[in-house]
């Protein structure tokens, strides 16, 4: 029997992708953003607002990471913002590579701003680098308020938080979900983390989301 | 299950290694980060459902948790972060700075040898 030493990445290929998307993203100057969340958290609805609202501020352009349909690209497509649909085929993430692919789609010289909308899970995309600046995280009510403490890995390395459908809280619907529990959890690994609570069905809180976006794409004047 | 992107790499790793030396991998040691929320048991089997009929078909795999690191903005002291209860676990103060999480690493493999 000989054992050999061998101190190898494991997700190196992985990474050598998310360098080249990186590498991509920033010679065109755009920034990307790696949205994860839960299956139904409401993703697509947010940057569905998102995109109509800021359209004529920020240029945008989206990935759609799904295992099957282009049931969200579509909804993308209504916005008339350029977006290109990955199917995973039952993978539960997107891969480096994936990304690079549909990076070459996007006409990305015309856009500021890339939101990858991973496929939803709260576990698995957290593990993959697609090159990305940040991973944003949305938490919606209806999912309750112990999430960031039982998936702690995605809420410790997100930028952003939203946490989404707030106006079920104000309707009474969802009157077990305590806001400052989930702030308070999400905050307990990653201090800097910023919290935006948003309802994509009214609108409400998205004003705050929109002055972050502006200011990390450097728009904050426009 | 990321456990499936993880052995799938793994098997590359591995079968790389080996046909540079024209040796039979029986055994493999690797180490994660505690973020990488990697289940023992799921990256076994998807290791073994797609090792199978490859020269890495029975290979051991060996997987160590590495802990995730703090360190103390009150006491100054580094910690081994509890996810569950994260806190400096010296002077239970909650104002701590957490490292990086360690890499998904393949450390060592085994082969076999006449």
């Amino acid at each position: 029997m000989q054992k050999v030493n061998v101190r190898k990445k494991i997700l190196s290929a992985n990474e050598e992708y998310a360098f080249k998307n990186t590498r991509f993203l920033t010679e065109h100057k755009i920034l990307c953003y790696n949205m994860i969340s839960s299956p139904g958290s409401g993703k697509t609805t947010i940057l569905t607002r998102t995109i109509n609202e800021l359209k004529n501020q920020i240029k945008i352009g989206v990935i759609e990471g799904d295992i099957q349909t282009d049931i969200d690209a579509e909804r993308i497509r209504a916005t008339k913002a350029p977006v290109v649909q990955i199917n995973t085929d039952g993978a539960c993430h997107l891969s480096a590579a994936q990304v690079d692919s549909a990076l070459g789609k996007l006409p990305a010289d015309e856009l500021d701003l890339i939101f990858i909308e991973n496929v939803g899970n709260l576990v698995c995309p957290s593990a993959l680098e697609l090159g990305e600046a940040g991973k944003i995280v949305v938490l919606s009510v209806a999912e309750g308020d112990d999430k960031p403490a039982k998936y702690p890995a995605i809420f410790a390395r997100s930028k952003v938080m939203l946490i989404n459908k707030i106006d079920l809280l104000a309707a009474g619907a969802q009157d077990d979900f305590d806001i400052e529990r989930a702030k308070a959890d999400a905050r307990k690994l990653n201090k800097g983390i910023e919290i935006f609570p948003v309802s994509s069905k009214t609108g409400e809180g998205f004003s705050s989301w929109y002055d972050w976006l502006k200011k990390s794409v450097g728009k904050s004047s426009v | 299950m990321h456990e499936m992107i993880v052995a799938e790499n793994l098997l590359t790793a591995i079968s790389d290694e080996a046909a540079k030396r024209n040796l039979k991998p029986i055994g493999a040691k690797i180490s994660c980060g505690l973020l990488y929320a990697i289940n023992d048991e799921a990256l076994c089997f998807a290791f073994e459902a797609i090792s199978k009929d490859t020269p890495c078909e029975n290979l051991k795999l060996q997987i160590e948790h590495k802990s995730l690191q703090g360190l103390c903005m009150n006491c100054n002291q580094s910690f081994d972060v509890e996810l569950s209860h994260p806190r400096c676990p010296m002077c239970n103060s909650e104002d701590f700075k957490l490292m990086p999480d360690a890499p998904l690493i393949l450390e060592e493999i085994e082969f076999q040898t006449e």
